[in-house]
Formats: structure tokens, sequence, C-alpha cells
């Protein structure tokens, strides 16, 4: 079974908060880079972590289009859809 | 009117900060002159270097220097073309040759930076339909070359076999080509690739592999051939890149593979084609270069002591080194405001490294990239290591 968005977006979110840098407030419209202050760098590193959660990859060009918690718990689904 | 440089208002906030508190540029470093490979006038000092990369001192190579020299003379100083115009002489077929022969493969591209060597090979071997899988640790020339190709972009941990078979694993009914893509040596930390390793997964999963061996061509290997001499697996690495602007002390980088297929990126990797070839005098020092190096054996011999009395010095000191012994040691620091300083005080102290900083290093944090040459005298490397360590002491490390 595949996770639903909300369920990854979730999942993200605990992830996130588990680093104490990130400010408490964050939501799913969270943007990665401006709220959270995350450099490309950290986004990928980030992106790495979740892939392990749920057992995908995610192509870099990917994240070029990626604003939001929920557009990276929406991404992380296709991919996971496409690969079931 | 849209300010066009209003995108670099972060990184110059950034640079603003960085220089504010450092007294001198660490961007801006001139080395006046080389006195020897191993020591260099900066800011009117003698200074001696341990932030370069050349790690045989060959770019003081005397038989090189006559190679270039005989060379200007005799055919110019540069050539005005294109490999595939009017750029190749008689000497770049040559050089391609005995790289061909050195590394004991059947053929040999070779590029004018190898920067280009990795844009080139990259760009021409996948595309939009194909995969690549990148070590996250890969060096910048390998991401713009993916960039370049428009394959898809996966990257795996560094130097972690089980992490990339994980994600072959997972792209087992993709349809495209997948090329793998590690290191030899990494350049920031001097971390050696498990390529060995890697050989036997993509052999398993119908991947090709790709080493960049550019720190470790030279360096490693009874013969130099890299790390991927030393660990026994050469027959497996589909492609070798690397440079000569390391440990043979000039310019350009080369391909070198026994697939017969890469006639034809002679024809359709942009980097090769659309840019001048080397000059003559280059060609020929490099040569020149290479053939010191493998009459010289020894050298490797004595940068690998080297290397060790380095990497065992600044640990009795008390600094945070890698576990691998190599050439390239890094000294990681916490904070971006401590390795400044820390950097300032080694030079002042006449120790020049390189100051690397986030986002360029693994794991965000800054690190003092020490490299060791051949040509140190172990005192000269025991001085380093004297400076280091009172540097260290003064900042209460
Ligand atoms: C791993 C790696 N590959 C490629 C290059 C590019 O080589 P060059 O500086 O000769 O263009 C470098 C160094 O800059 C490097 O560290």
């Amino acid at each position: 079974m595949t996770d639903s968005v909300t369920d990854i977006s979730a999942m993200i979110i605990e992830k996130l908060l588990a680093n104490p840098k990130v400010p408490r407030d964050i939501d799913g419209n969270s943007k990665i880079v401006e709220d959270l202050a995350f450099d490309s760098l950290a986004v990928m590193n980030f992106v790495m972590e979740i892939e392990d959660e749920i057992d995908v990859s995610v192509p870099l060009d990917k994240l070029a289009d990626i604003r939001t918690i929920n557009d990276l718990a929406g991404c992380l689904h296709a991919l996971k859809v496409a690969q079931a | 009117m849209i300010d066009i440089f209003a995108k670099h208002a972060g990184l110059r906030e950034a640079y603003g900060a960085l220089t504010a508190t450092s007294p001198r540029n660490p961007f801006e470093v001139v080395i006046e002159r080389p006195v020897s490979a191993s020591v260099g006038i900066i800011e009117g000092r003698e200074t001696l270097l341990f932030g370069t990369n050349n790690y045989l001192g060959l770019s003081q190579s005397k038989k090189a220097i006559k190679a270039a020299v005989e060379t200007a003379e005799t055919m110019g100083v540069g050539t005005t073309g294109s490999r595939i115009a009017n750029g190749t002489f008689g000497l770049h077929r040559k050089l391609e040759a005995r790289l061909a022969e050195f590394f004991r493969r059947k053929h040999c591209m070779v590029f004018s930076t190898g920067y280009q060597a990795n844009l080139g090979t990259i760009s021409a071997l996948v595309n939009k339909d194909d995969i690549l899988l990148l070590d996250a640790d890969s060096h910048a020339s390998i991401y713009d070359g993916a960039k370049l190709s428009g394959a898809q972009v996966i990257r795996f941990r560094h130097n972690d076999p089980v992490d990339l078979e994980k994600r072959l694993a997972r792209l087992k009914d993709h349809p495209g080509a997948k090329l793998i893509v590690a290191e030899g040596i990494y350049s920031m930390t001097g971390n050696v690739a498990p390529l060995d390793k890697f050989v036997d997964i993509k052999t398993r999963h119908g991947a090709y592999l790709m080493a960049d061996e550019a720190h470790s061509f030279g360096v490693m290997g009874a013969n130099g051939r890299g790390v991927a001499e030393v660990q026994g697996c050469e027959d497996g690495i589909d492609f070798v890149v690397g440079t000569f602007s390391k440990s043979l002390g000039t310019v350009g980088g080369y391909c070198v593979t026994n697939h017969d297929g890469v006639d034809l990126m002679r024809l359709c990797s942009r980097p090769y084609m659309f840019t001048a070839s080397l000059p003559p005098e280059i060609i020929a020092a490099t040569m020149a270069a290479l053939e010191d190096m493998q009459e010289r054996p020894e050298l490797r011999t004595k940068l690998q002591d080297n290397a060790a009395r380095l990497h065992a010095g600044l640990q009795k000191a008390g600094l945070k080194t890698g576990e691998h012994v190599s050439p390239v040691v890094a000294v990681t620091l916490e904070t971006v405001d401590q390795a400044v300083a820390f950097w300032n005080a080694l030079l002042e102290n006449g120790v020049y490294v390189n100051l690397s900083l986030p986002p360029a290093t693994p794991d965000n944090r800054p690190l003092l990239r020490c490299s060791v040459m051949a040509a140190h005298s172990p005192e000269e490397i025991d001085r380093a290591v004297v400076v280091f360590g009172e540097v260290a002491r003064h900042f209460g490390l």
C-alpha cells in the first residue's frame, strides 16, 4: 500500500521537526528554502533521508519544481505510485 | 529595469560577512611566485605550500619545462582551433596514444581541462532517457556534466555501496542506460572510494561505471593508475576520467576506455568540440611529466610517506581529520568564523592551506584542506604540524 500525500507530508514535517534549527510552526504550505532557510545542498541531503523512509529515489531535476513541503510530498507520492 | 545582479544578494551578504571578519580575503590569495614546488612567496614572505594539487611536485619538473620551452620555440604557443578542425597536431595524437598505453586501454580522448573531460564525457554518454547515479559528494564538474547531459540524476550516499545498490534495484525496470559516477580520491576530504565494490554492483545490475581519478592518477597504485589499480578492479571500470592539472602539474583532462563507441564522442561531445585544443607546449610538458612520473616511482613512495606523516602529525596535535591516509588531509572545524580565523593564523605563520567553506564541503562544516607533495621534506611537514598545533592551542581547540 502506498501512503497518501497527507501521510507523506506529515512524515516529512515530523522528520524536519527532529532538527532543532527548524522553526516550530511549519506546516504543509511552508516553503522549504524561504521558510526553513535550507540551501540547495541541505534540500538534497534532506530529501535523501525521506527517500529511505518511503523507498523511492527522487531525480534531481524534480527538485527544481518543489517549493513547499506539500509539493515534495506530492512528488514523492507520484514517484511511489509510478514505481509500484 | 530589473537589477540583473539582484539574485546575488544572498551571496553578497555571505561574502560581506566573511570578508568583514577576515584580515584578508581568502578567495584572493596571490602567490606572487613559486620558489620551488613546496614554497611560494605570499604577502612578501616565503610560505610553505600545503594547499596545492601538485602531488608529485611536477609543476617544476625540469624535464617538462625543457619540453615546453623547446616545443614553444619550434611550434609556437597555441593551436587556435578545435580538435575536430585545425586544433589536432601530431602531439595531441601522440599524447592520447601514450595515455592509452599507460592505462592499458584501447582509446583515449584528451580535453582542454579536467572540468571539460567530465562535462564532455558525461554529456556524450547519457541523455534524457538515461539515468546517472552520482556519489552525493561528487565534484562540481560531475554535477555540471550531469546537467548538460539532460539525464535523470539520482544521488547515492557518499562511498556507500549498499545505498547505490538499493537505488539501482528501484530502477530495475527503467529502460534507459545507467551510468554510475564516482571519484577515486575525494578532493575535499581525501576519502577513497570503494571502486571494487561499485564494480561488483554495476556488473550485477547491468550499469556502466565511470571513475574520476583526478586526485589519484599518479598518486595511487604501483604504477600510478589510481584507486582502481590499487583495488585490482580496472577491468570493471568502463571509463576513467582524470586531469593533468594535479599530479602532472600542467593542465588538461582525459578519458580512457576500451569501448570502441567513444570514437563518435569526438563528434558529439560539445565540451570537446567547441573549444580550442591544448597548446603544443602544454602537450609536450604533459608528456614529459608523464615520463618523469614513470621514471621516478619513488615520488609516489615519498608522497605516501609524507601523507602518513602529515595525517599522523595532525591527529597527534588533537585535530579532527578524516580516517583515510591520503595526500589530501582535511581538518574539520565547527564554525565558519573559527575556520576563517584559523586559516588566517596559519598563513600569518607561514603555512598556506585551502579554506573550504559550506556548501562546497560535504557535511556543512568548514574544512582546512591540506595536501602533501612528494616534494615536501620531513622538516617542512613537521613545521606545518607545529604551526597547526600552536594555532589550535591559541584558539583553545
Ligand atoms: C574530482 C575532480 N574532477 C575534476 C576536476 C577538474 O579538473 P581541472 O581543474 O583540471 O579542470 C577537479 C579539480 O578541479 C576535481 O577535483
